[in-house]
């Protein structure tokens, strides 16, 4: 019964919860302090090992969110793709390998802003939190990965129906109680981080500068009424 | 033809002292907080020099500006559109700290508060980052009026294309020579900085072309740092946005010149509008090299020309700024004088900070230890010049020297005509002939004079009417706010929610 109990407050509350949040104050913060809507760069205080540490972070995660993205929007398809081995063995070995440069990527960065004195001078608590979710998240992936194999096929026939119920509102816990407990752990930070996420660093995902590709490449503003083109 | 108005800048190099006066009333209005103290919107240098940043000349370290490969259109240096997509976590030519400098105080408490002991309390230095104490290697203007000249001097990336023994000639004991260059931002035509920019947060005032970051839009993506060649765009580390020179916008829309030209001792700053075409900016950026100084001259229009003040007025121009035009200071240096040329034209970012390149020490040639009392050799001939010709082409001819010798050949002129009117011991015909050589005739050379040493606060700052950016004196105290955000800024630069 209390297994019951803590299902759907891990799997339907806290989720819906964390959603609340991050539309909420993710709108509330780009509207009110939208100064800070951005990650502080510390590449200023310390160039050497910047390039080290964030660099294989960001394509791993880019990649290993892509994964988890297309996993969810198409199961089917992704399914089908994995029906024959060797291309089941592609896609899992892939995803091990980014899901190692994300985690090699996040432990240098934590090292390189722990031992630099100047960038652990802006580094603020909330950031250090982050870092360990984050750390803890992609420690947990990597070990799904490593010790429940074939999660590309899993999480398109059970995590996907789960994360679709709560989408469509009709919440079914089904799909992720029967789940091993370092899964359910994966999927609690996860939606932790989701509803943690406008309060952090991690809003300048938002704001990635795409019309720079296609505005003019000067930029002149006018005051007066009579405004002019650039 | 599409005119536009500029606010644009005459420093006159051979009346700077180097005093730093400058500096210090910029620092003090505008970057004296946190995150902002190792920056320097304005700073003076000493030349031959590395500068600040250490050695930002030298665009193979920092790929600053525009580059020309060929037949094809200007690039930017750094990360333009083609290359910031892969770029964008880590900026391969972002500065550092390092190059420029980390910041220090010294820990006075410690001389009230150390222990009682047998020798004297001192104030160690502490870094202003982390608190830490630091060892002090260097710091802005380490290599004031030559300090360690072997390592700084020698280092000058102008020096390129001097023969060893012109570079001999410079730092040798009793030739040796230098002069200042005080930089401000260049607000110029083709901003590196702006274009380089991924947020769209730099952008240019279109009344006066003042070049601004909107604090609000930047998102710390650092390749305005990256791209600017001359290094006047700064990262600040604590609020994660980049900040420069503002021109005091706030000073100039109230009719007030800014800190630096206000301050200025020796009185070498000028300010004033200039109107140009905008339509002509990108096919003379795209000129060759050689061609660049006289194609940015091409791009000022003559604000005398009737035609020209009808056009305009019809692009909307207000008859003040066209007024403002018509008294420019920097109007008759530039263009009419032709002796204030723009710092490395090669970046092709079109400054419309312009310098008169500075003359080498006043003084008698000397021979065999006595001083030449030659009517012709009382001034240096240019080429006799301790600064070789070629130095200043580097500087301010993007490498040809045509141009730097026209102007410092009527500057040179000029003194000749003065020293024939004041001192008499020059007659009148030698003088002409110095004139005549140099393109300049007496009534120019009075009018070169009169602007380099007699001119008023109300001559060497023509100040043109300008509209608000934000009236921020109506609802906030502005000396409240001074430390905290910079000047505009309701609420403090604070971070996270």
């Amino acid at each position: 019964m209390s297994q019951h109990f803590l299902d759907q407050f891990l799997f339907i509350a806290l989720p819906y919860v964390c959603l609340f949040t991050f539309f909420l104050m993710t709108i509330y913060r780009y509207r009110v302090q939208s100064f800070s809507y951005s990650s502080l760069s510390s590449q200023f205080l310390e160039n050497k090992h910047h390039f080290w540490a964030v660099v294989p972070f960001h394509y791993g995660i880019l990649v290993i969110t892509a994964g988890h993205l297309l996993a969810f929007l198409i199961p089917r398809q992704l399914l089908a793709w994995n029906s024959v081995p060797w291309r089941l063995y592609v896609l899992e070995i892939s995803a091990l390998a980014f899901g190692i440069l994300t985690l090699i990527g996040l432990v240098a960065v934590i090292i390189r802003r722990f031992t630099n004195s100047k960038v652990r001078m802006v580094t603020s608590p909330t950031d250090w939190m982050l870092f360990f979710m984050l750390l803890v998240q992609t420690a947990s992936g990597v070990s799904l990965a490593l010790f429940y194999p074939w999660g590309s096929s899993w999480f398109a026939t059970n995590m996907s129906p789960y994360l679709w119920s709560i989408i469509m509102l009709a919440p079914d816990v089904s799909y992720v109680a029967a789940m091993p407990l370092l899964v359910k752990l994966h999927v609690v930070l996860a939606f932790l981080t989701i509803g943690f996420f406008p309060f952090t660093r991690l809003v300048h995902v938002l704001v990635i500068p795409n019309p720079y590709l296609w505005r003019k490449t000067q930029v002149v503003r006018w005051y007066s009424s009579r405004s002019r083109k650039a | 033809m599409n005119i536009r108005s500029q606010v644009s800048m005459v420093f006159h190099l051979d009346k700077c002292i180097g005093c730093h006066t400058c500096s210090i009333a910029c620092k003090n209005i505008w970057t004296d907080r946190k995150g902002a103290e190792y920056m320097w919107w304005n700073n003076v240098e000493t030349k031959p020099g590395t500068g600040y940043p250490t050695k930002w000349e030298d665009q193979e370290q920092y790929h600053g500006g525009w580059e020309k490969n060929g037949d094809q259109p200007i690039n930017i240096k750094s990360t333009g559109k083609a290359r910031v997509v892969p770029n964008i976590f880590h900026n391969p030519y972002m500065p550092s700290m390092d190059d420029y400098y980390e910041p220090w105080t010294y820990d006075y408490q410690n001389l009230f508060n150390a222990k009682e002991g047998s020798d004297q309390p001192v104030a160690k230095p502490i870094s202003m980052i982390t608190g830490e104490d630091i060892a002090v290697e260097a710091g802005p203007n380490w290599d004031d009026d030559l300090g360690g000249s072997e390592i700084y001097a020698a280092n000058d990336p102008n020096l390129d294309g001097l023969s060893e023994q012109q570079r001999l000639q410079l730092s040798s004991v009793e030739r040796l020579v230098f002069f200042y260059l005080p930089r401000i931002c260049n607000h110029c035509l083709n901003p590196c900085c702006v274009a380089s920019c991924p947020s769209g947060a730099l952008y240019k005032r279109g009344e006066d072309g003042i070049v601004l970051i909107d604090q609000k839009k930047c998102r710390a993506w650092r390749s305005c740092v990256a791209a600017c060649p001359y290094k006047k765009t700064y990262f600040n580390w604590f609020t994660g946005k980049s900040e420069k020179c503002i021109l005091c916008f706030p000073r100039l829309e109230t009719g007030q010149a800014p800190a630096c030209f206000h301050s200025c001792v020796g009185r070498i700053r000028y300010l004033g509008v200039l109107l140009y075409d905008a339509d002509r900016l990108e096919e003379v950026a795209n000129l060759p090299d050689e061609e660049l100084v006289e194609g940015h001259r091409s791009l000022i229009l003559n604000p005398h020309d009737p035609e020209i003040v009808r056009k305009a007025q019809s692009a909307g121009i207000p008859d003040g700024v066209i007024e403002s035009a018509q008294q420019s200071p920097v109007y008759k240096f530039v263009m009419d004088w032709k002796i204030a040329l723009p710092p490395h034209i090669e970046y092709r970012t079109l400054p419309m900070l312009f310098y008169v390149p500075p003359m080498s020490p006043v003084m008698a040639d000397f021979e065999q230890g006595l001083a030449s009392h030659q009517m012709e050799g009382l001034f240096h001939g240019i080429d006799q010049s301790r600064v070789p010709m070629k130095y200043f082409a580097n500087l301010f001819g993007g490498g040809h020297e045509g141009v730097v010798r026209y102007a410092m050949g009527k500057q040179l002129a000029v003194r000749w005509h003065r020293r024939a009117e004041t001192v008499g011991d020059v007659d009148r015909a030698t003088a002409d002939k110095f004139l005549r050589e140099a393109d300049c005739t007496i009534e120019e050379a009075e009018a070169i004079y009169k602007l380099t040493s007699l001119c008023t606060f109300e001559e060497r700052f023509v100040i043109p009417p300008m509209y608000r950016e934000e009236a921020i004196e109506m609802i906030r105290e502005p000396h409240e706010q001074r430390a905290e955000a910079g000047f505009g800024f309701v609420g403090g630069p604070r971070r996270g929610l």
